[in-house]
């Protein structure tokens, strides 16, 4: 792909002495949605946490829009436009629900304004002032996506946004990704849910022990159910 | 009850030192042992100041919180930046290191006696049931003002959330493109910078003498085992109602007036052991 | 006979002829404070309790003994033991109230009661107050046998105080008690769970420490023949984790060594006035920085990593 925003050639990564990633390599065009499935322990997190350089030890290649970031500092790798929801959705207990919106600095131009984001996610503003963590788990998770909307990153990586959720707010969800993706933002998602991805997603990256495994096209995902049942364990 | 009113002087220090020290190891995890003797040198830099320069009193309340508090960042860029991956008992080693070596230094060059530093108000002021020298009035609003300005710069204020963020979650916070660990310089210069003020409005009350910086840090830290380092208020609360309760001890039976904030202290473990305002063990 | 055994034998060696080479007041002194750093790392390299109070014990021993010995008139070996027996008591009941916290929540409240106890020596008359309990007659031990007036034979005696607390430390940690200690240490929710009481354990070995740290602050009153406001001040706590610091936490014969260096030094440096306390500062921060495992513990790892085969890389 010539264009790709994001390229990643064998990247590896350690978490202290465990070797986690041993060579993934994948890339994701300009407004894409690309996923990355596997099993518990396949690497998906961890690669996700490179690329916004939270994990201490890495090596490899990771490019994005152009420029070599694998050994950029986090401030440094978000500034440049990559924003992160992680899978603990890490909203802060001591700040309220708009202090948490509005904590993410602006790092490029074009992003959402706070009534965008409010009208996305209308039960945000009716909840605006209650502390970060009195929120439910679907409302935690979308303050947790709405939160990375407004700083003007335009690669968002969204670690399983659906885990633990009820059916009705996994739908909204999936929504609101897919007005995400009308809207120009590139996606890098991370899930288990095979049949959630399935419905937002472009090209799908199957991992297992840290590598990347197999591509398997939006198009292509029909003939090859058998295939990703036995990668996934489903 | 002119003792009270007295021990409100108390207080004001207690309350003051108590959030400084509540704000650095809220960010950094490190008690900062060397907050006594930073104190001490904000004392110290205003009657030099004085003494060398001819500086006024009001222009020590803030330059020397802003000659300190860059001391402190250097502290913390040199060295204690380097040791935030260990247990959190090496910081209070190294701060404690710093602290002998400052104080060491301080009573090397000017002996252990005190200096006298002139009250830059003067006079009393008629409460009714006392006369209270205008100056140590002054001081406890100055440190409501104070501590209520800090609390409101923590907890009202777009910094203060950029704060409480990285206290929490200091990688999330980075991974949004925030510079935390200049943030956590900035936190302790600030804090640093607390404690010289606190230092500059101590000099006229008592004398800016080396040890003067020790003596008080012991307490406060009962005061923090007290209060608890978990909320910005209630360093505040505790740091004052402290004073308050060390003034009307000295009403009631004065030889224990020293001890008092320790037997307080020795009571709130056997009751609260996360300290009146704390929340975890 | 391997290394070590040499090394101890020739250590004991030097001990019993040390009184003819060196100073003995001098060495008894470090001996004391060699016991007092041992009993101090006890508490911090087994059971990862960093007390910064542990003068109140070694002080309030020496301040019990010179009650009993001179001010009572009794023998010297009821003040050894009046100060082993209080300092005990005084660990267990700040203990009891410190072990609540873990860290350096710990360490704060063992300094706030050392400060207490400092205050209350201020103040209490059979303290002596300022001038500290002075004079304190040497009297013989034993019922008449042993003259310690004479500095070479109480060294003697001082030296099987010592090796007295330095095996009690030593049976402690070899014990089943210690190995749960050192569980408890290294994972304390785990040991928990297992059923252990940890909250017991740490308070046991706090009292076991404050005892031996009394043991060691009364003979040295014994020695020194005076007990002051010194002795329980909070610049004696710093001194002795300086010592178990310099010498290397968790490991048994790191203190011993980092009492010797350190009051060799206060000795070389006592007409330096307040710049020992500069020094002291900056050991204090160059050992942080740099040297954390202690002269022991670095001198041990670099052993280790010299006699290590060399491993040849891969084909």
């Amino acid at each position: 792909m010539p264009d790709a925003l994001l390229r990643v050639e064998g990247l590896q990564a350690w978490y202290g002495e465990s070797h986690i990633l041993h060579g993934v390599s994948f890339e994701i065009g300009r407004g894409e949605l690309v996923t990355l499935l596997g099993r518990n322990g396949a690497g998906k997190t961890t690669t996700l946490k490179c690329v916004m350089g939270i994990v201490g030890e890495r090596s490899g290649s990771i490019r994005f829009d152009d420029g070599e970031t694998v050994g950029k500092p986090s401030d440094a790798i978000a500034r440049l436009g990559l924003a992160y929801c992680p899978e603990e959705r890490g909203i802060f207990a001591s700040l309220d629900v708009e202090e948490n919106l509005l904590l993410p600095p602006q790092v490029k131009t074009g992003g959402m304004s706070l009534q965008e984001i409010y009208q996305l996610f209308p039960n945000l503003q009716e909840r605006r002032r209650s502390q970060g963590t009195k929120l439910s788990g679907g409302e935690q998770q979308m303050l947790a996506i709405g939160r990375i909307l407004r700083t003007g990153a335009n690669l968002l990586l969204l670690d399983e946004p659906t885990e633990g959720l009820a059916p009705v707010i996994v739908q909204r969800i999936g929504e609101v990704i897919r007005q995400l993706k009308a809207r120009g933002f590139t996606i890098l998602l991370v899930e288990q849910n095979f049949h959630f991805a399935a419905t937002v997603a472009d090209r799908h990256y199957v991992m297992e022990d840290g590598r990347v495994v197999d591509m398997i096209a939006a198009a292509e995902v029909q003939q090859s159910l058998g295939k990703l049942q036995a990668y996934l364990g489903v | 009850m002119a003792q009270v009113a007295l021990g409100l002087v108390n207080g004001a220090f207690y309350a003051m030192l108590s959030l400084g020290l509540a704000v650095i190891f809220g960010m950094l995890n490190v008690i900062n042992f060397t907050h006594g003797a930073q104190f001490m040198m904000g004392a110290f830099a205003a009657w030099l100041l004085l003494t060398q320069l001819d500086v006024p009193f009001w222009a020590s309340l803030i330059l020397s919180p802003l000659i300190i508090g860059l001391f402190g960042v250097l502290i913390e860029r040199l060295m204690l930046k380097r040791i935030y991956h260990l247990d959190h008992l090496y910081g209070f080693l190294l701060t404690f290191g710093l602290a002998l070596i400052i104080e060491g230094l301080f009573q090397w060059k000017w002996g252990s006696g005190g200096a006298p530093y002139p009250a830059p108000i003067r006079g009393g002021t008629d409460l009714g049931f006392m006369v209270m020298p205008t100056y140590r009035l002054f001081v406890v609003v100055a440190a409501l003002v104070i501590c209520l300005a800090t609390w409101y710069a923590i907890e009202r204020t777009k910094f203060g959330a950029y704060l409480r963020a990285a206290t929490e979650n200091p990688t999330l916070v980075r991974a949004f493109g925030i510079n935390v660990p200049r943030l956590i310089t900035l936190t302790y210069g600030l804090g640093v910078g607390l404690a010289a003020l606190a230092g500059v409005l101590a000099a006229p009350v008592q004398q800016v003498s080396a040890l003067m910086g020790t003596n008080l840090v012991l307490v406060v830290f009962a005061v923090v085992v007290i209060g608890g380092m978990g909320s910005i208020m209630g360093s505040i609360v505790t740091g004052f109602g402290l004073g308050l309760i060390e003034g009307l001890t000295k009403v009631v039976y004065a030889p224990a007036s020293n001890t008092v904030i320790f037997v307080v202290m020795a009571i709130v473990l056997l009751v609260k052991p996360a300290g009146l305002f704390g929340q975890t063990r | 006979m391997n290394g070590r055994t040499l090394g101890y034998g020739l250590t004991f060696v030097a001990a019993l002829i040390a009184p003819w080479v060196a100073y003995p007041v001098f060495l008894m002194t470090a001996l004391c404070f060699a016991l007092f750093a041992c009993a101090f790392n006890l508490l911090l390299g087994y059971a990862g309790l960093m007390s910064f109070g542990h003068a109140m014990f070694f002080g309030m021993a020496g301040y019990f003994f010179g009650y009993v010995v001179k001010t009572l008139d009794l023998a010297p070996e009821l003040g050894l033991l009046a100060g082993v027996l209080g300092a005990a008591a005084l660990g267990l009941v700040t203990g009891a109230l410190a072990i609540r916290r873990q860290g350096i929540y710990f360490a704060m409240i063992t300094l706030a009661f050392a400060q207490m106890i400092y205050f209350f020596c201020v103040q209490a008359p059979f303290t002596g107050g300022e001038d500290g309990l002075q004079g304190i007659v040497r009297k013989p031990l034993l019922g008449g046998l042993i003259p310690t007036k004479d500095d070479r034979v109480l060294y003697y005696v001082v030296l099987a105080i010592f090796l007295f607390g330095y095996g009690a430390i030593y049976r402690f940690i070899h014990s089943p008690f210690g190995q749960v200690l050192k569980a408890i240490r290294d994972n304390e929710q785990r040991a928990v769970s297992l059923g252990y009481e940890a909250d017991r354990y740490k308070l046991l070995a706090f009292v076991l420490s404050a005892a031996l740290a009394g043991l060691a602050g009364a003979t040295k009153a014994m020695v020194l023949q005076f007990a002051t406001l010194t002795d329980v001040s909070a610049a004696t706590s710093g001194e002795v984790v300086l010592m178990a610091l310099v010498g290397g936490l968790g490991t048994i014969t790191g203190p011993v060594v980092g009492a010797f260096i350190i009051v060799t030094m206060q000795n070389y440096l006592a007409s330096a006035g307040e710049f020992v306390l500069v020094i002291q500062g900056a050991i204090f921060v160059v050992i942080v920085m740099a040297f954390r495992k202690g002269l022991v513990g670095e001198l041990t790892e670099w052993w280790r990593r010299r006699s290590a085969p060399r491993t040849e890389p891969a084909d």
